[in-house]
C-alpha cells in the first residue's frame, strides 16, 4: 500500500493515500536518498493521511512515496531487553553509535534484541499440553532471572502445544515451540514477539488492590507519603527541585525486582550519568550490577518530538512484558510534561480545537490511560506481578494550577509535590510534607505518621504566626513546637544524597529511628527560655544528624544512640502519648 | 542548470509563499529581487505552495521577485581562519574582511548519540566563589545567567569567557545593543583572547529573522572545533531576543499560540539548541553558556521557565550578584567531591545559614527584638556579602574555602554551622 506526500510542516506530513490505511498503523516516508522514515497514521481524512514522523523531517518532498503498513506501532519483546539502552523507539543506542558514530542518523533502525546471542534454552512444556497466551513454554537464565518465553500474547483462544524445541542454546530469532490453535492451525514461537505499545498488556485471572509497600529507602517517601508495589506517584516541581535526582536515586535503591526509565524528553546529560553509573553500582538487594536489573529508553529533548510520545508507550510495555512473569517492575518516567507537550505539538499541527493552555481535550484521557497501565496482577498460574509508575510533572512557571498536573493528580496514588522553597533552602528531597499525600499504607503505623504531619502543620502555623508577631509575642509552647517540627523536618526527612548511609535508609531503620524520633518529641521539656530551647534543639539535631550518618547497628550507630537515650533522660520523662 | 521560480503568491510578516516542484523542507532558498537578494529557507510545503522564512525579512519583496533553491540545508564554513572573525546572523563577515573560503557544515544537524557522550567530570575554574564553591561549572554543562536588563550580565558572561581557558571561544549575541558588541570586542581584545575567539551578532538594527540563525551557526562551528578535540565555549546572549523571534514567525505561520503568545515547541527549539553541549568520548567539548533576560523579573515568564526545565541549572544575577537561592548548578557534585573535602559541607552550610540570616533580616526589619542567634546570623550574612558574593571578589577555589571558614568561625560555635563533626575537627580555624 502507498501513498504519496502532499504536505509537510514542520514533524507532520500528510500523504495521498491509493488505497486502504489503517488509524494508527506505521508508514514509511521515503526520502530521496534512500532513507525511510518511521511515521504513525494519527488522522484519516477521505484520501488524505497525517502522518506524525518520528524522524527530523528535513530533506523530505511533495511527491516523496509513503509506504503504509498494516500493524501498529509495536515494541519487541524477548530476553536480552534487560541492561539496554534504547531510544524511543526501541533501537538499541550503542549498536546505533557502532554504525553512525557520535551523530543519530535519520531512518536508521536495528533491530531491539541481538540475533547473535545464544541463550540456554530449558522447555517447560511437552507436546500435547494444552496452553493460552501468556503461558510460559520454556524460561532462558537472563542475568539474575529466569526469563520465561511464553505463548504469544496475541493469538486467542485454547492452544496445544505440538512440538517443542529440546533443550540448549538458541538465538532469539529460532523456533521453540510450536503451538496449535482451536482451528488446527500451526504457529511458529520464538523467543521473542512483539506488542503494539499503545494497547496495554495484562494478561491475567484478575487484578488485584495493591497493598505491599515499595520500600525506595528514601525517608519522606516511605515513612509519610508511601508507594506500594503496583501502585502510581507523581513527584511535580519547578525546575531544579531535583525531580529527576529522585528518580535516579529511586531507580538505584528502589527494593524490586526490575526497574525501567523512560527519559522523555530531558537532558541527554541525566541519560548518562545513569549509563555510566549504573554498571559500576551494585544492586543493594542482589550485589549485581545494577545495570543488569535497568532497561533505559531514552528520547533526550533533542531527539525527534514525535518519538517522545512512542518512549513512554515503548517503556510501559516492556514493563508489562516483565510483569507476566510474574516480577515486580517499576516504571520511572520522567517526565510526562514532554510527552504531553509533544501531545500538544501534534495537535497544533493538526489544527485541533485547543483545550487549556493549548493542550488538546483529550490530554487526561490520555494521561488516564497511561497511569492505569500500573497495577498488580494476578497471573493464571497464581504468581503476581506488579508494574508501579512513578510519573515526574514539569509544570509551567512550577504552577501545579495547569493541565497537566491537575490531569495527573486525579489518576495517581500518591503526589509528592516538590517545592520552589524547600529545594533553595538546600533541602533534599525537596518534597513538600505539607502538601505532599498519599492514599497508600506504608511501613510506618499510619496513626505515628498523621501525629508527625499534625506536627509539623502547627510548626508551620506557629512560623507564620511568629513572622507576623515576632519571636518575643510567641509562647514558649508555641515555640518548642516549632522547634520539634524544624528538628524532624531535618533530622528525618532529610537526607543527604551524598553520603553513603544517609542517602538510603532500609524500612527497618526508618521504623527504629521513627520511634526514637517520636520519643524525643514526646518530651515535655519544659525549657525556661527560647535560648535554652533552641540551644537544646540543636544538641538534639546535632546528635540525630550524626546518627543518621552511622552505619545502621555499627558500632558508631550504638554509640550515638546511647548518647540519644541519655538525653531524652536528662531531659525529662516523655509525656505519655494519651495525653499528646 | 540555475532554476528560477516567479510565482510569489503570498507576502506576510517575514515569510514568502511560492509555486514551486521538488522543493526538499528545511531547504536553502534565494529571494532575487530587483534592488536585493536574501537568503531564505523553507518551513512549510503543501502540495506545490512553498512557504519560505526570508532571512532579511520581507520589506521590499515584490510579487515579481525571483525564488531559486539551492538544494541544501543551511550551512556555515568551517575552517581555523574563522578564528578572530566577526559575521552576522546570516554567516556573512561584518568585519569588512573577505568571506571565508572552506568546507561546509550543515546547521542545525542530528543530535549525539547518548552513549558516545562523556559523562561531564572536568571543573571550569572562574575564580568567582559563588560559581566555584556553591554552583561550580562544568565542562560540556549548558546553563543559562538569568538576569533582567540593566544587571551586568553581559560584563559576567565575558568575564566568565576570559577567565574559563577554553581553546576556543563563540560569541552569539543575539538582539544586542551596538554598544555592548563593541564592549566584547574590547574585553576579549584587552584579555589577549581575540585570536582564539568567533563572533556571531546579530544587533537589535538587524532583521529579525537572521536572530534565529545565530545560536545555530555559532553552536554548529562549535560542534565543528568540539569534534576536532578542541574544548569549546559558546556564550549566547541573549536567548530571549532568539525566543521572541521564534514567536513572531510562528504568529505569521498562523501556529495557534501556547502561552503568551510562543509557540507550543518552544520548549523543544530551545533544547534542540542548548543539547549541542557535550563532551564526545574520545575528543572534545562544548561548554553553553547564555543569558536569558527574564521579562518583569519573572523567572515564570515562558522563556526562562522553559530553558530552565533544559539546562542543568542556572544563576540568577539579581542585585549585581548572584543569587545564592534558585542559583544553581546541577553537575556541580560531579566535581565539587573531587576538589577538597571541605567542599560540599561549605557549601551546603553557608547557603543554609545565609537563608536564616535573610529571614532574620526580615524580623529585623519587622521591628521585631533580635534574639543572640539573629545577632549572629546579621553578622555572618554582612561578611559573607562583603568577602564571598561581591562579583569584585576574584580568588581561587580554595582560597574562597578557607575564606568561608574563617567567616564561619568569626560568627558561630562549631555545633550551629550544622556541619558533620569530622570536618569541622580538620578545618574549623585554630584560634591563635
Amino acid at each position: 500500500m502507498n501513498g504519496r506526500i502532499v504536505s509537510v510542516f514542520g514533524n507532520m506530513v500528510v500523504a495521498e493515500a491509493d488505497g486502504r490505511v489503517v488509524q494508527n498503523s506505521v508508514g514509511y516516508c521515503c526520502r530521496g536518498d534512500g532513507a525511510r522514515l518511521l511515521s504513525e497514521v494519527i488522522r484519516i481524512r477521505g484520501r488524505l493521511a497525517d502522518l506524525q514522523v518520528f524522524e527530523e523531517t528535513r530533506g523530505l518532498k511533495v511527491g516523496n512515496p509513503v509506504e503504509f503498513r498494516d500493524e501498529m506501532l509495536s515494541a519487541t519483546l524477548g530476553p536480552g531487553l534487560l541492561g539496554q539502552i534504547f531510544d524511543g523507539l526501541q533501537n538499541p543506542l550503542p549498536q546505533l553509535a557502532a554504525q553512525t558514530g557520535y551523530f543519530l542518523k535519520a531512518g536508521l533502525y536495528l533491530p531491539p534484541l541481538p540475533t547473535d546471542r545464544p541463550w540456554e534454552f530449558t522447555p517447560a512444556v511437552q507436546p500435547g499440553d494444552a496452553v493460552q497466551a501468556g503461558d510460559t513454554l520454556g524460561t532462558v537464565p537472563e542475568g539474575m532471572f529466569q526469563h520465561r518465553v511464553m505463548a504469544p500474547f496475541g493469538l486467542a483462544g485454547a492452544l496445544k502445544v505440538a512440538r517443542v524445541t529440546a533443550a540448549g542454546p538458541l538465538t532469539v530469532d529460532k523456533e521453540v515451540a510450536v503451538l496449535a490453535d482451536a482451528e488446527g492451525k500451526e504457529h511458529s514461537v520464538t523467543m521473542q514477539q512483539t506488542w503494539p505499545v499503545k494497547r496495554p498488556l495484562a494478561i491475567a485471572r484478575r487484578r488485584l488492590m495493591p497493598r505491599e509497600p515499595l520500600v525506595t529507602r528514601i525517608r519522606i517517601i516511605d515513612s509519610m507519603f508511601p508507594v506500594v508495589r503496583g501502585g502510581t506517584y507523581c513527584i511535580p516541581g519547578p525546575f531544579g527541585a531535583g525531580k529527576t535526582v529522585l528518580q535516579q536515586i529511586t531507580a538505584k535503591f528502589a527494593e524490586i525486582d526490575i526497574v525501567v526509565i523512560a527519559a522523555c524528553g530531558e537532558r541527554a546529560g541525566e541519560v548518562v550519568e545513569t549509563l555510566r553509573t549504573f554498571p559500576e553500582l551494585e544492586d543493594p538487594r542482589t550485589g549485581r550490577s545494577l545495570m543488569e536489573r535497568t532497561i533505559i529508553i531514552c528520547n533526550t529533548s533533542a531527539m525527534p518530538v514525535a518519538a517522545r510520545e512512542a518512549s513512554v508507550y515503548t517503556a510501559v510495555t516492556l514493563a508489562e512484558y516483565y510483569r507476566q512473569m510474574g516480577l515486580a517492575v517499576l516504571l520511572l518516567a520522567d517526565s510526562t510534561s514532554r510527552w504531553a507537550q509533544a501531545m500538544r505539538e501534534v495537535s497544533g499541527r493538526l489544527e485541533e480545537i485547543p483545550g487549556e493552555e493549548a493542550f488538546p481535550a483529550y490530554l487526561e484521557s490520555r494521561i488516564a490511560n497511561f497511569y492505569e497501565r500500573a497495577g498488580q496482577i494476578e497471573l493464571r498460574d497464581g504468581r503476581l506481578g506488579t508494574v508501579t509508575i512513578g510519573g515526574t510533572v514539569s509544570p509551567a512557571g512550577g504552577n501545579f494550577e495547569e493541565p497537566v498536573t491537575q490531569g495527573t493528580l486525579k489518576v495517581v496514588g500518591a503526589f509528592h509535590g516538590l517545592s520552589r522553597a524547600r529545594s533553595d533552602a538546600r533541602r533534599y528531597p525537596a518534597i513538600d510534607p505539607l502538601d505532599s499525600w498519599s492514599k497508600y499504607v506504608g511501613i510506618i503505623d499510619p496513626d505515628k505518621v498523621t501525629r508527625m504531619r499534625d506536627l509539623l502543620r502547627r510548626g508551620a502555623e506557629v512560623k507564620q504566626m511568629m513572622a507576623v508577631v515576632g519571636e518575643e509575642g510567641t509562647s514558649i509552647d508555641d515555640f518548642t513546637t516549632m522547634l520539634k517540627a524544624a528538628f524532624f523536618d531535618n533530622c528525618y526527612l532529610q537526607q543527604n544524597a551524598f553520603d553513603k548511609v544517609d542517602a538510603a535508609s532500609p524500612a527497618d531503620r526508618q521504623q527504629f529511628v521513627f520511634d526514637k524520633i517520636l520519643q524525643l518529641v514526646d518530651v515535655d521539656f519544659q525549657f525556661a527560655d527560647k535560648d535554652v530551647a533552641r540551644r537544646t534543639m540543636v544538641q538534639a539535631q546535632d546528635l540525630f544528624r550524626n546518627w543518621n550518618y552511622a552505619e545502621w547497628r555499627g558500632e558508631e550507630f550504638k554509640k550515638t544512640l546511647a548518647q540519644i537515650d541519655a538525653f531524652i533522660a536528662a531531659k525529662g520523662q516523655p509525656r505519655t502519648r494519651a495525653e499528646c | 542548470m540555475r532554476k528560477y521560480y516567479d510565482q510569489i503568491t503570498r507576502i506576510a510578516g517575514n515569510v514568502v509563499t511560492v509555486s514551486a516542484a521538488g522543493v526538499g523542507y528545511d531547504e536553502l532558498a534565494v529571494v532575487v529581487g530587483r534592488r536585493r537578494t536574501s537568503l531564505a529557507q523553507v518551513i512549510r510545503l503543501e502540495g506545490d505552495q512553498v512557504s519560505l522564512q526570508v532571512f532579511a525579512g520581507t520589506q521590499g519583496v515584490s510579487t515579481g521577485d525571483r525564488v531559486r533553491f539551492l538544494g541544501r540545508p543551511m550551512q556555515v564554513p568551517f575552517s581555523a581562519d574563522l578564528l578572530g572573525r566577526v559575521f552576522d546572523g546570516a554567516g556573512r563577515p561584518r568585519d569588512a574582511r573577505p568571506d571565508v573560503e572552506a568546507e561546509r557544515r550543515d546547521i542545525g544537524g542530528p543530535p549525539v548519540n547518548p552513549t558516545r557522550r562523556n559523562l561531564p567530570g572536568k571543573m571550569i575554574r572562574t575564580g568567582i566563589p559563588m560559581i566555584d564553591i556553591f554552583n561550580s561549572l562544568v565542562e560540556s554543562q549548558k546553563l543559562p545567567i538569568f538576569s533582567v536588563p540593566g544587571e551586568p550580565y553581559n560584563e559576567v558572561l565575558a568575564r566568565v569567557g576570559l577567565q574559563a581557558n577554553a581553546d576556543i571561544i563563540i560569541l552569539g549575541g543575539m538582539g544586542l545593543r551596538h554598544d555592548d558588541y563593541l564592549v566584547f570586542r574590547k574585553t576579549f581584545e584587552e584579555g589577549g583572547v581575540l585570536g582564539r575567539t568567533i563572533l556571531f551578532i546579530h544587533t537589535a538594527a538587524d532583521p529579525v529573522v537572521e536572530c534565529l540563525l545565530v545560536p545555530d551557526l555559532c553552536l554548529a562551528v562549535g560542534e565543528g572545533f568540539a569534534l576536532q578535540g578542541k574544548r569549546v565555549l559558546a556564550l549566547l546572549t541573549d536567548m530571549t531576543a532568539f525566543a521572541d523571534a521564534l514567536k513572531e514567525i510562528a504568529i505569521t505561520m498562523e501556529q495557534i499560540p501556547s502561552n503568551r503568545g510562543y509557540p507550543g515547541d518552544l520548549y523543544t527549539q530551545l533544547a534542540r539548541r542548548y543539547e549541542k553541549a557535550v563532551d564526545l568520548e574520545g575528543s572534545g567539548s562544548m561548554t553553553v553558556l547564555a543569558c536569558t533576560t527574564m521579562p518583569g523579573d519573572d523567572v515564570t515568564h515562558p522563556v526562562p521557565d522553559n530553558t530552565g526545565y533544559i539546562t542543568e541549572g542556572q544563576f540568577y544575577l539579581r542585585g549585581g550578584w548572584i543569587e545564592p537561592f534558585g542559583s544553581l548548578s546541577r553537575l556541580k557534585q560531579q566535581v565539587n567531591g573531587k576538589t577538597r573535602d571541605d567542599h560540599r559541607a561549605i557549601m551546603d552550610a553557608c547557603i543554609q545559614l545565609y537563608a536564616l540570616c535573610r529571614e532574620s533580616r526580615e524580623k529585623r526589619d519587622m521591628g521585631f527584638e533580635m534574639s543572640a542567634w539573629d545577632k549572629k546570623l546579621l553578622a555572618y550574612g554582612k561578611l559573607f556579602e562583603e568577602k564571598i558574593m561581591d562579583l569584585r571578589v576574584n580568588i581561587p577555589l580554595e582560597e574562597a574555602l578557607d575564606q568561608c571558614w574563617a567567616i564561619l568561625a568569626e560568627c558561630f560555635e562549631p555545633a550551629e554551622t550544622g556541619i558533620r563533626r569530622t570536618i569541622v575537627e580538620k578545618h574549623w580555624p585554630k584560634t591563635p
